[in-house]
């Protein structure tokens, strides 16, 4: 089959790779109608997630149609011929993290639990197409993926909505979602979203679901700004404007009540000072993680505030303003998100009209032209928000 | 060499215990053993699997036995790598699950064969032990050793990085980690 692969730094490749088999008796094979590029995979490809291998098949946002199931996977769960979308996190759905609901902490999904442990002090779950930290599995850019514990993790698409509606259930809208409901979100709340890439902009909708009085979008491009405002969200560009100064005067001095980061590790900075200094450190691996929009985000939200982290961050970073957190009663949540936990919920949103997963696709083009995709996601090319790649 | 390892798996302790009972699940989770065969009610025969050292093979004796709790034992006095280790298995604090507490000792000696086991258990000899426990503990919760691309030989997964890419097996890959 035609797969998108980690070609070293940098450089995706679609190459010809041998079809999916059942490994484990709970697998199934998808035949893969739709998938995505994700701010995640540029931070593979950037290089900032180590234990890449050239070959690695990427993509962890995929739907399509069961075309095969192995031995254990009960028929009323799953059979051949049903549409499912596959969420990113792989779970067993029977050890305690899973009986928790906190899917993307499974204790039984990574075959590399001894490496992620050194590197985290506790494993992680397995992931599609994220590195051999996360299990190395092959990913959902591809015309086929292997789905373990298929009878646990994929949402079976029932009704008739397009690919287009259901697709970001596998990982951008539960994500965004979860960003916001860790705000535990309270009618009066100003809420601030660093980010208006995909995830930014699906945790801002899902801030007014909650029912936020005011959600206010930080990016740079101009072009995202306004695609946030054209949803109703309030746009603020960090190289136009001083953010803090900006936010305080959105919230009368308060500061937003919850903050959100969906930027992470690779986050740009308005001040070349700042910027320069963590960039160096990051070259010489002195520091993982560029973290500019957690600092922000940390000094400006209000006292009590809640700062949600959805951006993903990989190592090490420096000047994390403990201070600020600590004598501010600030609360930090973060995590990977636990996908299983809102696929239902959040399809139901859908389906009521509640939220629109289709208003960020701008580019939809075949898993062939991938390495264009990434191009275009990358550099913020004509105009590109997300991309959806057809088998 | 001691080693101790630990983990808490989502099953009661008597069926975990169970499975650790019959010895010849053994290889099943633990990556140095190609194959543990009942002899008698307390007596089994062990064979390494070839990292370990190759034709090894030893008689092991079971000391003790307290169902849901413990079982403890010893290899006959003519092992190669004389050997003895000690499971417990206690309730853990959320009255669901099993905390299972392992303590193995070898006595390695020299010669090849030392030399073997030596490098088997490499610079984190513990390593080993814990990726057993999570072995074991995949098996109890889920049924089976999880297999990745990266690392489709479920057990036999320990190679060091880099690993074989996260792509899908060729015909010729399946056809010979079959046999293996
Ligand atoms: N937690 C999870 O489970 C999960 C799931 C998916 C994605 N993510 C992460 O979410 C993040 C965003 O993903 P995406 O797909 O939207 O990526 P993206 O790269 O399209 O979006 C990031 C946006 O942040 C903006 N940005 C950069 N620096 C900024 C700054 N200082 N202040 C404000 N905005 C800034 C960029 O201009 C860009 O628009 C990534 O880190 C991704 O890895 C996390
Ligand atoms: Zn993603
Ligand atoms: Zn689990």
């Amino acid at each position: 089959m035609r797969a998108n692969t980690w070609a070293g730094r940098n450089k995706v490749e679609v190459r010809d790779v041998p079809d999916p088999r059942i490994l484990n008796k709970r697998d199934a094979v998808v035949r893969i109608t739709s998938t995505a590029i994700c701010g995640s995979d540029l931070h593979l490809v950037d290089g900032y997630v180590p234990t890449m291998q050239d070959g690695d098949v990427m993509g962890h946002e995929f739907m399509g149609e069961v075309v095969e199931v192995g031995p254990d996977v009960a028929a009323e769960r799953l059979r051949v011929g049903d549409r499912v979308v596959v969420p990113f996190p792989i779970a067993c759905g029977a050890c305690n993290a899973c009986a928790a609901e906190l899917y993307s902490c499974c204790e039984n999904t990574n075959p590399n639990a001894g490496i992620a442990e050194k590197m985290f002090g506790h494993p992680v779950a397995g992931i599609f197409g994220y590195s051999h930290l996360t299990g190395g599995f092959a990913g959902g850019q591809a015309q086929y993926a292997r789905v373990p514990f298929a009878d646990v993790g994929p949402l079976k698409i029932e009704s008739d909505l397009a690919d287009e509606q259901v697709l970001f259930l596998s990982d951008i809208l539960p994500t965004g979602y979860m960003g916001a409901e860790m705000c535990d979100i309270q009618p009066s709340d100003v809420v601030a979203v660093w980010g208006a890439g995909p995830v930014g902009q699906f945790a801002m909708d899902s801030a007014r679901v909650l029912g936020a009085a005011k959600v206010i979008a930080i990016d740079k491009e101009p072009y995202r700004l306004e695609m946030a405002e054209r949803a109703g969200h309030i746009p603020v560009n960090f190289e136009e404007v001083d953010v803090r100064s900006r936010l305080l005067e959105l919230t009368g001095g308060r500061g937003p009540d919850k903050c959100i980061d969906a930027v992470g590790l690779e986050a740009t900075h308005g001040s070349a000072h700042i910027a320069t200094y963590d960039r160096v450190k990051q070259a010489v691996r002195a520091e993982s993680d560029r973290p500019h929009v957690l600092r922000q985000a940390i000094m400006s939200c209000r006292s009590g505030g809640v700062v949600s982290v959805i951006g993903v961050y990989g190592g090490l970073l420096d000047k994390f303003p403990a201070g600020a957190w600590m004598n501010r009663s600030l609360t930090l949540r973060t995590g990977q998100c636990h996908v299983q936990r809102y696929m239902k919920p959040l399809l139901g949103r859908i389906e009521g009209g509640e939220l629109d997963p289709t208003r960020i696709i701008t580019h939809t083009l075949p898993l062939e032209e991938a390495e264009r995709g990434f191009e275009l996601f990358k550099n913020k090319e004509d105009h590109c928000e997300k991309v959806v790649l057809k088998p | 060499m001691e080693l101790t390892a630990t983990t808490t798996i989502r099953r009661p302790a008597t069926e975990v215990y169970a499975f650790w009972r019959d010895l010849e699940n053994l290889p099943t989770f633990m990556a140095h053993l190609q194959e543990v065969r009942a002899t008698g009610d307390r007596t089994s025969r062990w064979v390494a699997d070839a990292p370990f050292g190759k034709d090894i093979a030893w008689d092991a004796e079971i000391l003790e036995e307290r169902p849901g709790e413990k079982i403890s034992w010893r290899s006959a006095a003519d092992a190669d790598v004389p050997n003895a280790g000690t499971v417990r298995f206690t309730p853990a604090p959320d009255g669901i699950s099993t905390e299972v507490h392992i303590a193995l000792v070898y006595d390695i000696p020299g010669g090849t064969i030392g030399k073997a086991v030596a490098k088997y258990f490499g610079e984190e000899p513990h390593q080993q032990l814990d990726d057993d426990l999570r072995r074991l503990k995949q098996v109890m919760e889920t049924g089976e050793v999880v297999r990745s691309d990266g690392a489709p030989w479920g057990k036999r997964a320990r190679e060091e990085f880099p690993q074989r890419p996260a792509q899908p097996l060729s015909d010729a890959e399946l056809a010979k980690g079959a046999g293996r």
